[in-house]
């Protein structure tokens, strides 16, 4: 496939669509940015695509808990376009607000099989971080899993997170188990050196220090941290320090993975 | 209509964040009976549906299955042996909830039938042998705002209702024509217009001219036009000022001062300038940046989490008001506290304790700023005790607009159409909520209501804004401020006339009045003028994205405005009379020189523990508590981020950001401001302001040629002449720095009468406190530089000349002392030193760079080793210094203005040195692996040495919270 199309979704509060979209189209993606709005008054709209991005923002004021009410309009009103979506092979990425919308809908890390949405949960939440407040700040990441096809296995990254309900929560240690055990963990917050640990190297004190999800395919991933936000070198806190800016920045590798599968899967 | 009430907790094992920060903070208010906070949700929802549904409702929506349980009706308190106090926080009537909006949606999406009304509440179960008196205080002084708030106790006490009164229409006239100079005075506090004597005769004399009296909302609407805070009265008014004995005349203060330095500048870059809702300057070919810096001042101090939201929202609408709409790009934020430390008994009776002010102010701006999705890039923090009951809460927002939207082209035919959120009692002057019940205190220090925000209610309106403004379909755009409608209609209207049906506009809840309709503050309004053929289109719009938009009148061009009530003419006046008919005021203003002296502090060997103390000190110490709980980075278009450095926590200079994508130009942004110079001389306090703005720009890599100003006057009551006199010496120093630097004002706004008279009659007026915020173009983001020091070996210079100049510093401050040498900028000579400082980093000769301001030389050289991670060992001798500047206190701690630190690599020594010649400049020092600051003075003598663990820990903690 040549061009690559990819919909970044907005609704009421989303605020990272523009830098989702630049991401994307760095790329070498054709994104477009669309409200739901659009999606539900026509979902055939997401046929032509094979990437779709739920952004980071505060998406209905994360009334009620964080994705909730954008959880709530998705299953009422794309459930079935959605599952379809994921069955026929395409992506899906949750950032931050994002990753609380798909862990709300239960398709991160989707227990009940692939691309099933349900409202009633699935056993593994995203809760208010430990320390009570808002935050931003850098963070390691470590790959949890070779299954996601966002990923490039045991490429460690740096980047920021900006949140306050990131804190992933399971109900039960087996839950925990099935998800670590089972591939579904796709990031964990971890030191430099690529050791996991307390505050700040974990920063909201999740279980497992997880900091993001996949699903049984790893076509689907939820992420915490927000990789749109270093896709140049200047976005990184120490560049005024660094002695080279080279290469893939580490943002930029979750949206050129996403591409070339696409390219090389369709 | 059946109603439910669903209650959520935390389930066991799970935290209960809000229970515990409840808990922390009935600590600090030293009260110990409390041994544990239980907190949950309470929504109260008024529907068709049955109890299946209920549940489902319960279980799908409102709870979270993992960590929370829901509950149906009413639960008890806890069974067990520990007391309980049951403690229900509820909104009074009409005062908006934004979650229920949400909740409504929802519960449409699940297709749950007819809804009428949704409201949530807190529930607090206290643990404890409480008593009653603790129990009031618990529930005043943490848990409720008795402004927006009412609070109920036990299981049997019912909730506000959530309906109001419907309206009954009465026009009122208020008979002004026979009123005697006392009842005019009379009328106008029993109104509360706020208008004095003379403004009142002027009416009087307008209406009998016209023969007839005017209606209320004729009143109002005059009232509103001519407030203070819409027309700057002080600031515009003719001063006879006595300065030291002599007299200086100004026909208009901020024509002669402010502006003048504007107009002589004539820069060609400025766009727009103290004519919109924000300043304008040129970005680059195709497009244009606005700043603009608002106070929230006095609804911050009764309700700090909803008056610092909006005002940070209420400035966001700035720029999107500005010209034909910016775009929002950063946020600004700079607060004044009480220490957050003071003991709760030296608090007055009627203010809220500055620790909790604190909490809830930064709680408000980062709440609002985050939902907007609009980075805070930039701030200060500043503590002194002569805040306490005027807090001041600075917000202000960049925006981006195209070159061809800087400017409106309104035009008579176009309609008035209110865009946003709709109208409520909230903001009408004296929060005369629906309860109408305001304590005797609270309505003695403020003016402006308490407004309730709904970030996402003005984002939403935002990303449907831009689509209308880029498709072209309206023709000018103002927001709803001060005045509300009253304001926004009559501003745009002014050249044209307006006629509005104030029927028309949606409201929030049935009960409004014409008059409340037409001067409520409630958030999230702007007002567009629409041709009539791109109605449709940009109705579509709005629509597309559940946007409220609707049609409330037109633009005449009869240059009058009109008001209708369900087509009752409420009121009429001319446009000429409302805008230019303000009578002009003679004030009179006197300052006098203080005579101050130098304290006699003894010499000392060493002054590590000096430097510790100023380092630990409020004003100087970490803010990133603060910063962190802002998004900085949202947009991505974050450069210098306020916290960078090796371990991510050294403060920077300034921020800066590159706001269009893969365009390597940015814009920089910082403050200056140091009330402790007030106190000697505002003249120096205001000169230095603006260098400190202008140089922290430099240090990061501006354009010395491309910076503009903007002032915010905080003061206290002008009516004294000693009041406006220092307002007058400030003035006078902005327009000197501006000219010196070359560097225009764009904007501004004056806040005055920040004073509180206890119940005591004791008066407590802030300190004189002028805000300098500073935006600079940076021609090319990849030359920024930041504070941190980079590299061993590197040579460290300081350029500029310290002077004995200790006099309002904080190494005074933290002994107890003022002083009198306050630092006398030389403007001339730190212009020409900024430009060959701009010209080493744009030439990358500058490894990091660094202002010495608050705590001088030492803190500086303090923050820029810990921020880099490297040691520096530095010696006095290098230092550039005048001939009376010999001990070596004055050296370390002095904070002469107009002076960098710059890291410079060895092979580039020449050069730098080159461009500093003819200045005075001095290598001071270098970069030593060695993680330690020492400096040693003139005889080689060490006077500070430290490890930068020790020095960095001193610096984080006093507000790592």
């Amino acid at each position: 496939m040549d061009k690559v199309k990819a919909i970044v979704l907005r609704a009421a509060g989303i605020n990272c669509d523009m830098e989702t979209e630049h991401a994307l189209g760095l790329a070498g993606a054709r994104a477009e940015r669309v409200h739901i709005n659009r999606v539900i008054d026509s979902p055939a709209m997401l046929d032509g695509c094979q990437i779709l991005v739920v952004p980071g923002g505060f998406s209905y004021g994360d009334d009620v808990a964080a994705g909730k009410i954008l959880a709530n309009q998705v299953i009422h009103h794309l459930s079935d376009i959605l599952h379809r979506f994921i069955e026929n092979g395409k992506l899906v990425l949750g950032i931050c607000n994002g990753f609380q919308v798909l862990i709300k809908t239960g398709i991160v890390p989707g227990l009940n099989g692939a691309g099933q949405l349900t409202l009633a949960g699935e056993g593994v939440t995203l809760t208010d971080n430990e320390c009570g407040r808002f935050m931003d700040r850098w963070i390691y990441l470590q790959p949890g899993t070779d299954r996601c096809v966002f990923i490039e296995p045991g490429r460690r990254l740096y980047l920021p997170i900006a949140h306050g309900e990131g804190k992933i929560v399971a109900d039960s240690p087996e839950r925990l188990s099935r998800i670590s055990d089972g591939g579904f963990v796709a990031f964990r917050y971890v030191d430099a050196d690529g050791q996991t640990g307390p505050f700040p190297v974990n920063p909201n004190g999740s279980q497992d220090a997880i900091a993001a999800l996949t699903d049984s395919t790893g076509r689907v991933l939820g992420m915490m941290p927000h990789p749109e936000r270093f896709v140049r070198w200047t976005q990184h806190p120490h560049w005024t320090r660094l002695k080279q800016h080279d290469g893939l920045t580490d943002g930029m590798t979750i949206f050129t993975n996403a591409v070339n599968y696409v390219k090389s899967n369709f | 209509m059946k109603q439910w009430r669903f209650e959520i907790s935390s389930k066991q094992g799970f935290a209960d964040v809000g229970g515990r920060d409840v808990l922390e903070d009935i600590r600090q208010l030293n009260i110990h009976s409390v041994e544990d906070v239980i907190s949950e949700k309470v929504y109260l929802i008024e529907a068709e549906f049955d109890q299946p549904f209920a549940e489902r409702v319960a279980k799908e929506l409102l709870s979270d299955s993992v960590c929370q349980d829901w509950h149906i009706g009413k639960s008890g308190v806890p069974a067990g042996p520990m007391q309980a106090t049951l403690i229900e926080v509820h909104l009074k009537s009409g005062v908006t909830d934004p979650v229920a909006e949400s909740v409504m949606a929802a519960l449409k999406d699940m297709r749950a039938g007819q809804v009428d009304s949704v409201r949530t509440a807190r529930k607090y179960v206290l643990l404890g042998s409480v008593s009653e008196r603790e129990r009031e205080t618990i529930a005043r002084r943490i848990l409720a705002n008795d402004c927006i708030e009412e609070v109920i106790y036990g299981m049997d006490a019912e909730p506000p209702s959530p309906h109001t009164k419907p309206y009954e229409m009465k026009l009122t006239h208020i008979p002004i024509r026979r009123l005697s100079d006392e009842q005019l005075v009379q009328l106008s506090k029993e109104m509360d217009l706020f208008l004095n004597l003379k403004e009142m005769q002027t009416i009087q004399a307008y209406y009998r001219g016209i023969d007839r009296e005017p209606t209320d909302v004729e009143l109002e609407t005059i009232a509103q036009t001519w407030s203070e805070h819409c027309v700057h009265k002080t600031l515009k008014s003719s001063v006879d000022m006595e300065l030291d004995g002599k007299p200086i005349h100004f026909d208009n203060l901020l024509k002669e001062t402010v502006f003048k330095a504007t107009k002589d500048l004539n820069r060609d870059w400025c766009i727009s300038v103290f004519a919109d809702n924000a300043g304008v300057i040129e970005f680059d070919d195709e497009h244009a940046v606005c700043f603009k810096v608002e106070t929230h001042n006095h609804p911050s101090a009764l309700d700090p989490y909803g008056g610092a939201a909006t005002g940070i929202g209420g400035v966001i609408r700035d720029p999107m008001g500005t010209g034909m709409g910016a775009k929002p790009v950063a946020n600004t934020d700079v607060f004044c506290f009480a220490r957050p430390d003071m003991k709760l008994e030296d608090v007055p009776k009627g203010v809220l304790h500055p620790r909790r002010v604190m909490k809830g102010v930064v709680a408000g701006v980062r709440d609002y700023g985050n939902r907007m999705g609009i980075p805070t890039i930039n701030g200060a923090l500043y503590f002194d005790d002569r805040y306490l009951a005027n807090p001041l809460v600075f917000c202000g927002n960049i925006g981006l607009i195209p070159r061809d939207k800087c400017f409106k082209h309104q035009q008579a035919g176009n309609l008035v159409v209110v865009v946003g959120g709709k109208t409520g009692r909230d903001g009408i002057h004296g929060a005369t909520f629906s309860s109408g019940e305001m304590t005797h205190e609270h309505e003695s220090i403020f003016s402006h209501a308490v407004q309730i925000g709904n970030a996402i209610t003005e984002k939403k309106m935002l990303d449907t804004l831009l689509q209308a403004r880029d498709a072209g379909l309206y023709e000018a755009i103002t927001d709803c401020g001060a005045g509300g409608l009253s304001s926004a209609v009559g501003e745009m209207g002014e050249q044209l006339g307006a006629e509005v049906d104030l029927e028309k506009v949606p409201l929030k809840y049935a009960g409004l009045s014409y008059t409340e309709i037409w001067i409520s503050e409630a958030q999230e309004r702007m007002v567009i003028a629409v041709k009539p053929e791109n109605l449709d289109a940009i109705m579509r719009i709005f629509a597309s994205e559940d946007v409220q938009a609707t049609v409330i009148g037109r633009f005449t061009g009869d240059k009058k405005l009109t008001l209708r009530y369900n087509g009752t003419q409420v009121g009429q006046l001319e446009m000429a009379f409302l805008h230019e008919g303000i009578c002009k005021y003679d004030r009179r203003a006197k300052w006098d020189t203080k005579k101050l002296s130098e304290p006699a502090l003894a010499v000392k060997n060493n002054y590590t523990d000096d430097l510790l103390k100023i380092l630990g000190s409020y004003n100087v110490a970490s803010k990133e508590w603060v910063i962190r709980q802002y998004d900085h980075e949202v947009q991505g278009a974050s450069v210098v981020k306020p916290l960078m450095g090796a371990d991510n926590d050294g403060p920077m200079d300034a921020a800066v950001i590159r706001p269009k994508y893969n365009h390597n130009r940015g814009a920089a942004i910082s403050c200056g401001m140091n009330p402790c110079y007030g106190d000697i001389d505002p003249y120096w306090m205001a000169l230095a302001g603006i260098d400190e703005a202008v140089r922290n720009l430099i240090c990061v890599g501006a354009n010395p040629d491309r910076i503009a100003l903007l002032d915010n006057y905080c003061w206290g009551d002008c009516t004294r002449p000693e009041m406006l006199g220092a307002l007058v010496r400030a003035s006078q120093a902005c327009y000197d720095a501006a000219m010196g630097y070359g560097t225009p004002f764009i904007s501004g706004k004056d806040s005055l009468n920040n004073e509180f008279v206890c119940d005591d009659g004791t008066r407590i007026a802030i300190p004189y406190t002028l805000l300098i915020s500073g935006i600079g173009i940076v021609d090319d983001i990849r030359k920024c530089v930041t504070m941190d020091v980079k590299q061993p070996g590197n040579l460290l210079f300081v350029v500029g000349l310290t002077k004995n100049e200790l006099g309002g510093s904080h190494y005074y401050k933290v002994h107890g002392h003022l002083g009198a040498n306050v630092p006398k900028t030389d403007i001339g000579q730190a212009a020409q030193i900024a430009r060959r400082i701009a010209g080493a980093i744009d030439s990358r000769l500058v490894r990091s760079c660094h202002d010495c301001s608050e705590g001088g030389l030492a803190v500086a050289l303090a923050e820029m080793a810990f921020a880099g991670g490297f040691g520096i060992e530095a010696d006095l001798r290098g230092l550039p210094a005048d001939a009376d500047c010999v001990r070596s206190d004055a050296m370390l701690f002095g904070e002469s203005t107009a002076r960098y630190i710059v890291e410079v690599e060895p092979q580039n020594y020449a050069d730098f040195a080159k461009r500093m010649l003819n200045f005075p400049f001095g290598q001071i020092g270098e970069v030593i692996k060695d993680k330690k600051l020492i400096i040693r003075d003139a005889r080689r003598k060490v006077v500070i040495e430290a490890s930068l663990d020790v020095l960095k820990t001193a610096w984080q903690k006093p507000l790592a919270w």
